[in-house]
């Protein structure tokens, strides 16, 4: 497979080099809402989304800053689009899907300190990804992170029961089971060949 | 907004060292670990990066402490924000001038400070609401609590990923350097450990405490 296939960068952001377990993009949320599988779900659903507008946004606002050379001012414009991009995805929710609004609940404002988002609309950028590549990035992405909030949610529904030493419970162990993830997940760094 | 002034507590020895130990950003709140784990694999990096975070942290202190009454209530969150950007653009400049090999270890992960939650969580919660030297003192504080964490990680990864301390070879040739440990999950699996020594260390303070009132509390 090439590079800048649309199948590779797929796989690419999905698994390989996963945002959560290889680049410590978004480690609050991971952490802080992966305690049950239905909040883990939306949790993901509602950041795939975010992360679909604000790559699509990134995009229009890096052909401008280039033409009008100023590149400086990329990551304020930046900043400011995804804050106000998840104020307007939580507006048109709330109008057309009050049902999804209520479930998202909360989640939807924690989003706009999530870093993989900003993280996903820099590499983007860095990668000079054609509009259709970033869109397939920004998707692959968001999969990658559902994936990885819902594995860490399985993991620690099970371990609720697991008679481990009460000076690991909660962080510690958080953390211990997301090195054994990341560990697992170097296994496919082979996938799609160099 | 109208001003009101207000009764502020003086600047004590601890407004300056909670930062750095009962209220460590990294190993007690659990802030900012994006850039915590994901710069952490040599000792030189997590100095950068500490120095860069601290950086960020004094500049937005300081202009969010003097604007705190002048910005409205209402949009306070994105003036902070932009305040920040603004510093960690400086910062990303400053880093691509002075040292590129510095900038092409960290990566997109200079920008990604703005995301730093340590920080716009220090503008949010102390200070829109203190003095200025008050709130550079504590963002001092928080910066070099959040650099010691980074060089507590930075160092163990280093010393067991590449057997070597700042670059400086530790160990003889025989040593076999645990690659695991400069790759993601030693960076999880160090802070785990991490963890688990602070929790340690809280729990034995408590049952000391606990030991000591019953001390108290016991007849003779």
């Amino acid at each position: 497979m090439h590079p800048g296939d649309l199948s590779f960068i797929f796989l690419n952001a999905f698994i390989i080099n996963n945002f959560v377990l290889a680049y410590f993009l978004g480690l609050c949320p991971f952490l802080g809402v992966s305690g049950k599988l239905d909040t883990a779900w939306n949790m993901g659903l509602a950041t795939t989304f975010v992360m679909f507008v604000s790559s699509v946004c990134a995009y229009g606002i890096n052909l401008l800053l280039v033409k009008y050379d100023l590149v400086f001012l990329r990551l304020i414009c930046y900043i400011a689009v995804i804050a106000s991009a998840v104020q307007l995805v939580e507006m048109m929710v709330k109008k057309f899907s009050p049902t999804l609004f209520r479930a998202l609940g909360i989640f939807l404002p924690l989003i706009t300190t999530n870093c993989a988002i900003l993280g996903l609309a820099l590499f983007q950028t860095f990668k000079e990804y054609s509009f259709l590549q970033s869109i397939v990035y920004s998707i692959g992405a968001g999969a990658g992170f559902t994936l990885a909030l819902m594995l860490m949610a399985g993991l620690r529904t099970r371990m609720d029961l697991a008679d481990v030493p009460a000076i690991s419970r909660g962080a510690a162990l958080s953390f211990m089971l997301a090195g054994m993830l990341s560990l697992t997940f170097m296994g496919f760094a082979g996938l799609g060949g160099h | 907004m109208t001003y009101q002034p207000r009764k502020q507590k003086p600047i004590t020895p601890d407004t300056f060292l909670r930062g750095i130990w009962r209220e460590n950003p990294v190993f007690v709140m659990l802030l900012g670990l994006c850039p915590t784990l994901a710069v952490t694999n040599s000792t030189i990096n997590a100095i950068g990066m500490g120095l860069a975070t601290t950086f960020v942290l004094l500049g937005s202190s300081l202009l969010v402490s003097l604007l705190r009454n002048l910005i409205p209530k209402q949009v306070r969150i994105a003036s902070y924000i932009v305040i920040i950007a603004t510093f960690v653009t400086i910062v990303d400049y400053a880093i691509h001038a002075l040292s590129l090999e510095l900038y092409n270890a960290l990566g997109a992960f200079i920008q990604l400070i703005v995301a730093n939650c340590v920080i716009l969580g220090r503008a949010e919660s102390y200070a829109s609401k203190n003095r200025i030297t008050k709130s550079l003192v504590n963002a001092l504080g928080m910066g070099v609590g959040f650099t010691f964490a980074l060089l507590c990680l930075g160092s163990v990864r280093e010393i067991l990923g590449s057997g070597t301390l700042l670059g400086f070879p530790l160990f003889g040739d025989s040593f076999q350097p645990w690659v695991v440990m400069i790759l993601p999950p030693g960076g999880f699996f160090v802070t785990g450990a991490w963890l688990l020594l602070f929790s340690w260390l809280q729990e034995r303070r408590q049952r000391k405490a606990a030991k000591e009132e019953e001390a108290i509390h016991a007849p003779g």
